[in-house]
């Protein structure tokens, strides 16, 4: 219980850092940090295949592809950067007031949880789901993926080549 | 629900809802393209705990895994095809300032 | 059969981007033949070669699809207006690669909304829609000018607000059933509906779901992203992607999943009315022919909710006809806007003026939408139309009743409004020598108009075994 509670602190206070931070660079590196996290959260609760999916895709993935965006922005200059860094923290002092006033009044919210869980007794792997119950979401990861290359192809192409 | 698991899923959705509301918070009073698709992806990685913690409380956890999976890999193409967006605004613009953009008035 | 729609376009797909020479000019044709072959199998429905065909493909793979009444009627949508779409680009794209680019992408839509019509999963349902949503953004911004990036941009923003608030609702159904397929969640539901987890899943996903299909108050992204695209991808977009993606869901979802409550009722009648009056009021102030079929778009979807949520099967059935109706009006209608396009290279309707008399043609289908929309018998529309305003009627809604009623003398004034200042009254001097739209743009507006009328003069005839079909559902 004591775990739970730290490691979800660390998760809230780098979503903070991340979206708090003046430099675009750091922010990204905090996205990635958010997936290890959440991939640690993942393996505590017995999750395995998900946990390694998440961390291998998306902290590699988008790691790379903000990094391509984000290169292709301009350098500011030590002035700018710092006028910037005052126009962030007048923006943005409000968010960790809010998210702990949120916190203190959601721990005392008790939402009643009377629902009956339901009664399912699963032995199967993730495996056996994925490929005998849910071919239709292999299909549609299959579609996906094309639509995203397809993306790419269109996209990433100079313009009138 | 065992009390237990109770405890468990009260925890959790506080947290999930809080970075929730991080996430939206940064959508909404950034300035920068590219911190919008941050919020986007925290958001999405604040849903993508919360079925894993549902499929925790009803001891499915394969299913819950097989969904995060498929969810991850609409992630990314949508991180792509954003990325590619963006990149092609700033090509047009110089600036990925959204206080430029404003041809549109909608 | 069911597996074959999904599976052709994606063959379809890979054949067109083989390294073969030419291959891409008969890109288009493979997609339009697809089309055509959906409508057919739709209209004819089982025939005997498709039958042993299909279980052969069963023994390799299992989905779990099926195909109701109400699946059939969109089927046949999605098929006449990516026929249409397809028709236009290819009359007004000009270079073949470019064709094949958008052929891609629209036939990886048509396997999208296949997909979502025929499951009966909601996690697959949202993994389609995701699909069909990421390749309209491509599809917006394939000009990759800087108005229609913006539009894309600001669409995925809010689609993806959407879709977040569609995944936690999801994952809390999930932990309510166990499983994510509607029967695991409506008999999770029926067990456990006055639980507030309950609620706030089902308000959830509604939410992103609204947000989907352009329904006020989260209607801000639409009018933007239907004028910044191509007009080609309008047509996808106007017709059936808004429409499948969020109004379709949104109907077989209150259904067979989460049921008529109350409290969802009002609040679909509600989403609907401010619908239609936002919509109509805003499209009267329009000088932009095609941000004003935008705001008229979001009218005509405020009806089909507005059916929606009133709940009784007669209702039900005019929202499902009204939709139908939308796809084949609203799809004309754009088309009339690429034929605008395509000679004067506007479509700002203060430079235009009597431009019927140079344009006959798309003059009169544009005519033929405009009465279908305002509902004026015997066209189609009016059916659509009276079957909404009478089961609102008939339900005790008196008030909402009136007031669609007199929206219609709203719709038929911005249309009215629309007709003086294109296509009737004074010629625009400034237009010069125009001819009449290419053959291209013309054989769809004829066969839409075709349908339009069609289905106005025969469904007298066919009234009863429609909303009979929609009595088994409901």
């Amino acid at each position: 219980m004591a775990l739970d509670i730290l490691l979800l602190s660390v998760l809230v206070y780098i979503v903070l850092w991340t979206v708090m931070t003046t430099r675009l660079l750091r922010s990204v590196m905090g996205l990635a940090l958010t997936s290890v996290m959440l991939t640690i959260i993942m393996f505590r609760f017995n999750a395995p295949l998900a946990a390694v999916f998440e961390l291998s895709v998306c902290a590699g993935l988008i790691f790379v592809i903000f990094i391509t965006t984000v290169s292709f922005t301009q350098r500011v200059s030590k002035e700018r950067f710092e006028v910037r860094r005052r126009e962030r923290f007048e923006k943005f002092w409000a968010l960790p007031i809010i998210i702990i006033l949120a916190g203190a009044f959601l721990f005392q919210v008790n939402i009643p949880l009377n629902f009956q869980l339901p009664s399912v007794i699963s032995s199967y792997s993730v495996n056996s789901v994925l490929w005998n119950f849910r071919q239709v979401d292999l299909l549609g990861q299959i579609v996906i993926l094309l639509a995203g290359a397809f993306g790419v192809v269109m996209l990433f192409k100079e313009k009138g080549k | 629900m065992s009390a237990d698991f109770t405890q468990l899923f009260s925890l959790y959705s506080v947290f999930i809802v809080l970075v929730l509301i991080a996430g939206f918070y940064c959508i909404i009073a950034s300035f920068n393209l590219v911190r919008a698709l941050i919020g986007i992806e925290i958001l999405m990685k604040a849903v993508t705990l919360l079925i894993i913690i549902a499929g925790y409380v009803t001891n499915n956890l394969a299913l819950a895994q097989a969904l995060v999976i498929s969810l991850i890999v609409i992630e990314v193409v949508l991180m792509v095809v954003a990325g590619g967006l963006i990149l092609w605004i700033f090509r047009h613009n110089e600036t990925i300032d959204t206080r430029k953009l404003n041809l549109l008035k909608g | 059969m069911a597996s074959l729609l999904l599976l052709l376009p994606l063959l379809v797909i890979i054949i067109i981007n083989l390294p073969l020479r030419g291959i891409r000019r008969t890109a288009i044709w493979f997609a339009g033949f697809i089309c055509l072959l959906q409508a057919a199998l739709v209209l004819y429905h089982p025939l005997q070669s498709w039958s042993m065909l299909s279980t052969f493909m069963e023994t390799f793979l299992s989905f779990k699809i099926s195909i109701d009444s109400l699946a059939l009627v969109m089927l046949l949508c999605i098929a006449l207006v990516e026929l249409t779409a397809i028709l236009v680009a290819n009359a007004t794209i000009p270079e073949d690669k470019r064709k094949a680019s958008f052929v891609n992408l629209a036939l990886i839509i048509l396997i999208g909304m296949n997909a979502m019509v025929m499951l009966s999963d909601l996690f697959s349902i949202y993994i389609f829609l995701e699909i069909v949503a990421i390749s309209s953004f491509i599809l917006i911004a394939i000009k990759k000018d800087i108005l229609a990036l913006e539009g894309a941009f600001k669409y995925m923003m809010l689609s993806a607000i959407a879709s977040v608030a569609m995944v936690a609702g999801l994952a809390l159904l999930f932990m309510l059933a166990g499983g994510t397929s509607f029967s695991a969640i409506h008999a999770a539901l029926a067990v456990s509906s006055n639980s507030i987890i309950a609620k706030i899943a089902i308000g959830l996903f509604v939410c992103g779901l609204f947000i989907k299909s352009g329904v006020v108050p989260f209607h801000g992204w639409l009018p933007d992203a239907y004028c910044s695209a191509p007009t080609a991808v309008s047509i996808l977009l106007a017709g059936i992607i808004t429409k499948i993606s969020g109004v379709y869901v949104l109907i077989r979802l209150v259904i067979s999943v989460f049921g008529f409550s109350a409290p969802l009722q009002n609040i679909l009648m509600l989403a609907g009315i401010a619908s239609i009056l936002v919509g109509a009021l805003a499209a009267l102030v329009q000088s932009n022919f095609k941000r004003m079929l935008a705001y008229s778009s979001i009218s005509q979807v405020g009806y089909i909710i507005l059916g929606l949520g009133c709940g009784t099967p007669l209702a039900i059935a005019g929202a499902v006809l009204h939709f139908f109706n939308h796809a084949t009006f609203k799809a004309l209608l754009f088309t009339n806007a690429a034929a605008l396009e395509q000679r004067l290279d506007s479509v700002d309707m203060d430079k235009m003026g009597g431009v019927a008399q140079k344009m006959p043609i798309t003059g009169l289908t544009s005519v033929i939408a405009f009465l279908s929309t305002a509902g004026i018998p015997p066209l189609s529309g009016f059916w659509s139309k009276f079957m909404i305003v009478l089961a609102l009627w008939m339900a005790g809604n008196h008030l909402l009743a009136g007031i669609a009623l007199l929206a219609s003398i709203l719709t038929a004034a911005y249309f009215l409004s629309m007709q003086r200042r294109v296509f009737f009254g004074k010629m625009n001097p400034s237009l010069g020598s125009i001819s009449e739209a290419s053959p291209g743009l013309i054989l769809p507006m004829l066969i839409l108009s075709a349908i339009i009328i069609g289905v106005g003069l025969c469904f007298p005839f066919i009234i009863g075994k429609f909303v009979l079909a929609f009595n088994s559902i409901v």
